[in-house]
């Protein structure tokens, strides 16, 4: 019998209806991917495993977990269960964790609840298990704090508090979503040498086809709460069978027409002819002071960024490519003026943008203009859309009046894809592609001659993805903005940028034109990126591979 | 938890705890130099502001010399500040006595009063906000709020006027006013401080009861909340657990300023129970135009709400372990 079976499954919220008829089954030992975009109720139906489903859910169905229906389950079955028999891991480790308990406690809690032993013996328990999941007690002790680790090493805490009663059952929901791709990948094989050493089935949820296609047996695709297609790894991902599967498959790996097709052009590569570039960058470094740790002695300076050099032509497009913490954010604040270099100069447009007053960066900031990743928190969800894509226009010489600022919103909203009355709108009656589209307006409202894009579609699904990287290349084409843009996604770098600058703790370590780098990377960091970057095809090609072999292996006793 | 503070590194949190006390001095010397300014700047002469019109110049200019304001003016301010820390408020004249000893007199009454009311109001705000935060939405939280919201409505006067109908009058379990003395036993004092300081207690409870429900509430939506139930942990003990640490520090904001408040602003309160408080002696000090009195007084309260927020500053940081790095 499987560990987990679910049979025609729905739930609605408040009357909406959610999920309506999912079947899906695990058995013990198994990785199961349960893949799909936003909204399409891949969490919900974890969340109904763990029966933590929000106020005035109604289920149906059944749910086998070990013999025992869940949806028929006592809460005080359900606490036997969660934590013991069913483990969870979370999408958002930085947030995940209790910000005032030690990370010791915090793990040993479930331990002592679960097995009702002492403290002393739940806490070696607890250690051995932040031992085994990569956070020794010589570098790690229980007594730290969460705000004291990075985000991968509290994503390892999380799974220490989820397997360590090694669970039956361990649902991880977006687990290395968060994360950079080398950091993505440490936790993915994390999870998998767990899964094997334990015997645990795993259910891992995703957004991302690439992230799976290499960890799990079998994949569920869903959509708008329903099961799509389900069944082995290969074997789907091989046919395509269905379009939807189809389409989430190209998306992952979507490059943007435009550039398909003026894919031979010759950039003016970094740093070269150009008579004049955009902007110009030399040894630009920024140092924060240490941390103090007495009176009158501080740690040595953290140097975010040394000695930085680099240009930007007109119209070209150059991806910043790094791991987190590599310095690639502080050397966009520093770009955008947002903070002062403590050495080096920035020339923008002929012009020394890093001795220049506040005062007198106007003109600046209105060639240079930003995007940020979250498309949610970077809107006053209390203003109308006119007033958000309207906000740069203080820094015009002349203010426009109504008239014209009217005219302005409405021909920033065509051009990135919007209907001119959007503009009555507030930001919360938009989707989330929609709403990163109207900050891409609020930044081209200017015409500036560069954006500086961070992390622009990392939240976004993977179609919708899609078209803004199109909207992105498309605007590039059209009207000649130049990009900076900072993405730990190399598909991301490959689909829309020429050339590709790749960091490394403060300093740029490669550069070149991006498709070249990205297929022969000669540095450690940049090969680093390379081999952890999810990659459909080329995890398809590692599992026939291991088929073949097994297929040959000889067939003993 | 000892395992708290033990972790990090002790400088730290001796830094945090000097620079919040040095912030606190610096604060004080400059609220005395604000409360010294406004007396010179009140008009007329203080001498003969605190005699009234009718008074001879003989009797103004021997009080102002009483009074050295015949120094000059910021010789007049060090000895002022300098009286201060080795606790000489200067001489009452309406009451021919040292302010100190006018203040220590009021403080018996104001100090255990404002400190009963305090704990009464903790002990049984922050229950109700635990029990209606669990209950979100449901009859039990909607009456313990509703009641809440009453307590904040209902003028305390008029609470303590029921108060004395019921328990002193009606069933004569408690004096309906005045205040014995320490001297007669210290339960007859407390006898006649229960009435006011529930009378006191009850509007800051029910502020305090909402505070906790709304910041626990907040904390209940948060990630690690969710991570605590997959550990199998029963709501109630996440609640206790994980939540109400967290939830803390709006609660003690609230806190140190109603302590502030218990201390002085309960003048109409001493005035119903007819208790012989520092309200009272402002009151008093004011209309008598005394203001060496409320000078004193009101430094008191200044030095007093200062110190309760140093207080609340450390507390902060036994509560929330990022606050002792970040000093």
């Amino acid at each position: 019998m499987s560990l987990l079976e679910i049979e025609n499954l729905t739930l609605s919220i408040g009357g909406a209806s959610i999920l309506k008829g999912v079947d899906l089954s695990l058995e013990a030992g198994e990785v199961m991917a349960v893949v799909g975009e936003s909204g399409s109720g891949k969490s919900m139906t974890a969340l109904t495993l763990m029966q933590l489903l929000p106020p005035g859910s109604k289920t149906g169905g059944r749910v086998i977990f070990d013999g025992q229906d869940l949806l028929k389950a006592s809460e005080a079955d359900m606490l036997r269960l969660r934590g013991d028999d069913i483990g969870m891991v979370f999408q958002e480790p930085m947030t995940a964790l209790n910000p005032v308990k030690t990370i010791g406690e915090q793990v040993a809690e479930g331990i002592r609840w679960h097995t009702r032993v002492g403290r002393a013996e739940a806490e070696q328990r607890a250690a051995a298990m932040l031992d085994r999941v990569g956070l020794p007690q010589s570098k790690f002790p229980l007594s730290r704090y969460p705000h004291q680790l990075s985000g991968g090493q509290r994503q390892r805490v999380v799974i220490a508090i989820a397997c360590a009663l090694n669970p039956k059952l361990l649902i991880a929901d977006e687990p290395t979503t968060a994360l950079d791709v080398v950091l993505q990948k440490q936790i993915l094989d994390l999870l998998r040498d767990l899964v094997e050493e334990k015997r645990m089935g795993l259910l891992l949820i995703s957004h991302d086809l690439a992230v799976v296609a290499e960890m799990a047996d079998r994949i569920t695709i869903m959509r708008h709460g329903e099961v799509v297609e389900a069944g082995e790894t290969s074997a789907i991902l091989q046919a395509k069978a269905h379009a939807y599967t189809k389409q989430l498959a190209e998306a992952s790996a979507h490059v943007p027409s435009v550039r398909v097709a003026a894919a031979p052009k010759t950039t003016p590569s970094l740093a070269t002819d150009a008579p004049r570039p955009l902007l110009e960058v030399q040894s630009l470094s920024r140092e924060y002071p240490g941390r103090r740790t007495g009176i009158f002695s501080r740690e040595a300076p953290f140097r975010a960024v040394r000695d930085v050099s680099f240009s930007v032509g007109h119209g070209q497009s150059v991806a910043l490519v790094g791991r987190s913490g590599c310095g690639k954010s502080t050397l966009a604040r520093v770009i955008l003026a947002l903070d002062r270099p403590t050495g080096g100069s920035i020339t923008f447009d002929g012009q020394r943008i890093d001795i220049l007053p506040d005062a007198k960066l106007r003109a600046a900031r209105r060639n240079m203009q930003v995007v940020f990743q979250d498309p949610y928190g970077s809107f006053d969800p209390r203003h109308r859309v006119e007033r958000l894509v309207s906000e740069p226009l203080h820094l015009l010489e002349n203010k426009p009046d109504r008239d014209e600022r009217r005219t302005l919103v409405e021909t920033a909203l065509e051009e990135v894809g919007l209907a001119a009355s959007d503009m009555e709108k507030y930001p919360h009656e938009f989707s989330g592609g929609q709403r990163q589209r109207l900050s891409i307006a609020r930044a081209l409202i200017t015409k500036p001659k560069l954006i500086v894009a961070d992390e622009p579609v990392s939240a976004l699904d993977v179609s919708i993805r899609a078209q803004v990287l199109d909207l992105f290349a498309d605007l590039n084409a059209r009207l000649g903005v130049a990009y900076v843009f900072i993405t730990h996604d190399l598909t991301v770098a490959r689909a829309i940028t020429d050339d590709v600058l790749v960091m490394h703790d403060g300093e740029i370590v490669e550069r070149g034109p991006t498709g070249a780098i990205l297929d022969n990377p000669q540095s450690d960091a940049a090969k680093a990126l390379v081999a952890a970057a999810p990659d459909l095809d080329r995890a398809l090609a590692a599992r026939s591979r291991t088929k073949r072999a097994e297929a040959l292996r000889p067939i003993s006793g | 938890m000892a395992v708290g503070l033990a972790s990090g590194r002790p400088f730290l949190m001796i830094a945090y705890i000097l620079k919040r006390l040095l912030i606190g001095a610096a604060t004080l010397l400059l609220a005395s130099a604000v409360v010294f300014a406004v007396m010179e700047v009140l008009p007329g002469d203080p001498a003969q502001v605190m005699l009234g019109m009718s008074a001879t110049p003989e009797a103004t200019a021997n009080l102002r010399e009483q009074m050295g304001l015949d120094q000059p003016l910021m010789w007049r301010y060090i000895s002022w500040v300098g009286g201060l820390l080795v606790g000489d408020f200067g001489r009452s004249y309406t009451y021919s006595a040292p302010v100190s000893s006018l203040i220590a007199e009021r403080l018996v009454v104001s100090l255990p009063l404002a400190l009963m009311s305090l704990v009464l109001s903790t002990v049984i705000a922050i229950p109700v906000g635990i029990f209606s935060a669990a209950r979100r939405g449901r009859l039990p939280d909607s009456i313990a709020m509703g009641t809440a919201q009453l307590g904040v409505a209902i003028p305390n006067f008029w609470f303590a006027l029921l108060l004395i109908y019921v328990f002193a009058v009606g069933l004569q379990l408690v004096p309906s006013g005045g205040f014995p003395g320490w001297g007669g036993g210290i339960w007859n004092g407390l006898k006649s401080l229960i009435l006011p300081s529930v009378a006191l207690a009850l509007p800051q409870a029910a502020i305090l009861a909402r505070v906790t429900r709304s910041a626990l509430l907040d904390v209940l939506g948060e990630d690690y909340i969710r991570t605590a139930r997959a550990k199998g942990l029963p709501r109630g003990r996440v609640l206790r657990r994980h939540a109400l640490r967290n939830a803390m520090i709006p609660v003690l904001t609230i806190l140190g300023l109603q302590f502030a408040f218990l201390l002085a602003g309960t003048i109409i309160i001493e005035n119903v129970f007819y208790l012989p408080g520092l309200g009272r002696l402002v009151f008093q000090s004011i209309t008598q135009r005394d203001l060496i009195v409320v000078e004193g007084v009101v430094m008191l309260l200044v030095a007093s709400v200062i110190i309760v927020n140093v207080l609340v500053d450390l507390a902060y940081a036994l509560v929330d372990p990022r606050l002792r790095e970040a000093a």
